[in-house]
């Protein structure tokens, strides 16, 4: 594989992943995973281990946030089968999911049984806290790219969606219904210059 | 009905988990917490396999357990329909949508270097920075409504994260720590 220098492999990294690699690093992820896998997804395949660049996490995520279902484990799977394919995504996917079904499983038997949680309140509301300050920071970090090379529309599409999500709190459907057309089209103009 | 007391109950149950799932993640763009509200619908007002409170305490458990956010739909299906029902939901939830993925990145690859591919690329990017950028926004809100030091927790953490290459875990430890013994 080192020898076929294709235009592909230039842009991979030197080694890619083995099926034991992809599963222990997708469980390592997912068992980080407090209050959101997202941040550690990024911090072990971009910063760690190198896997992806920041541009690539981006592209991979963007793809993986458009597409139904679960984020993450969309991301699993465009991960793991782009580098070993089936077996790949099989073993991304289970790594990401199979710690934590079995965790939370246990959790909820406890609760069905005991139902108590009043302890577990106070940590969760501290735990949430520093979450919350962690996807900010890796937020900061995804959004660097943007403002690379002198830059485009991006930023401002950004802005907007954050404007209409975060502030003004519309429902989703309908700001992407009509955020996607005019980023696609802002895209498009930029591109055909 | 009381689902999980009788044979039948327990299979309709879990068919019901499958199917309404799966429908669900269908659906379900940008991600499981965008789903919540829909869950929340689906798992009290129309299914009844719990009461509001206890769908809040699951979600509260969710987020206490490590993991991708979809497990809250593991945790529902316990609830309602014990250890098959976790496997079925979760099955519900995934399955699906992970085919769609492997055929979807499998095309987008493809299409690496197409022109097309580009351009849809550079619009969809930044609009999935702006969603994310908009739930970091609503969670710190909601985690720092409590007190000070909660605020103060989230800005360190910040901070030190996009800063240093220091493992998170250690502002999780200390913040869980904190929380537990009522100073948050």
């Amino acid at each position: 594989m080192p020898e076929n220098v294709s235009e592909n492999a230039v842009l991979e990294p030197p080694k890619a992943p083995t099926l034991l690699q992809l599963f222990t690093v997708f469980a390592t992820i997912s068992l980080y995973g407090f209050g959101g896998v997202l941040p550690w997804t990024y911090r072990v395949l971009v910063e760690e281990r190198r896997w992806l660049t920041a541009e690539e996490f981006n592209e991979l995520f963007s793809l993986s946030q458009f597409l139904p279902g679960p984020n993450t484990v969309n991301l699993s799977i465009v991960f793991g089968s782009r580098f070993r394919g089936a077996r790949g995504a099989a073993v991304t996917f289970f790594g990401l999911i199979g710690p934590p079904v079995v965790i939370i499983s246990l959790l909820g038997f406890l609760y069905v049984r005991y139902g108590e949680i009043e302890m577990l309140r106070g940590a969760l509301t501290g735990i949430a806290a520093a979450a919350a300050g962690l996807l900010i920071a890796v937020t900061a970090k995804m959004a660097l790219p943007l403002f690379r090379r002198p830059f485009g529309p991006a930023p401002f599409v950004a802005a907007a969606g954050f404007i209409a999500i975060g502030l003004m709190r519309w429902p989703l459907p309908w700001v992407l219904l009509a955020l996607v057309p005019v980023s696609l089209a802002l895209a498009w103009w930029r591109a055909t210059r | 009905m009381v689902a999980g007391d009788t044979m039948t109950g327990n299979t309709n149950t879990l068919t019901n988990l499958a199917v309404q799932f799966t429908i669900l993640s269908l659906f379900a763009i940008g991600g499981a917490n965008a789903a919540i509200p829909e869950m929340h619908r689906l798992a009290v007002d129309v299914m009844g396999w719990m009461d509001d409170r206890q769908f809040t305490d699951l979600f509260a458990i969710a987020q206490l357990a490590p993991g991708p956010n979809v497990i809250i739909v593991t945790l529902i299906g316990y609830k309602a329909a014990g250890l098959a029902g976790a496997v079925v939901a979760t099955a519900g939830m995934c399955g699906p949508t992970c085919v769609v993925a492997f055929w979807a990145g499998r095309t987008w690859e493809r299409f690496k270097h197409a022109r097309w591919r580009i351009i849809v690329q550079a619009g969809m990017v930044p609009v999935t920075l702006g969603l994310i950028a908009a739930s970091a926004f609503v969670l710190a809100r909601a985690a720092d409504g409590h007190s000070v030091l909660a605020f103060a927790i989230t800005a360190a953490t910040a901070a030190i994260a996009f800063t240093t290459r220091l493992n998170p875990l250690w502002a999780f430890a200390l913040a869980g720590g904190l929380g537990l013994i009522g100073w948050v």
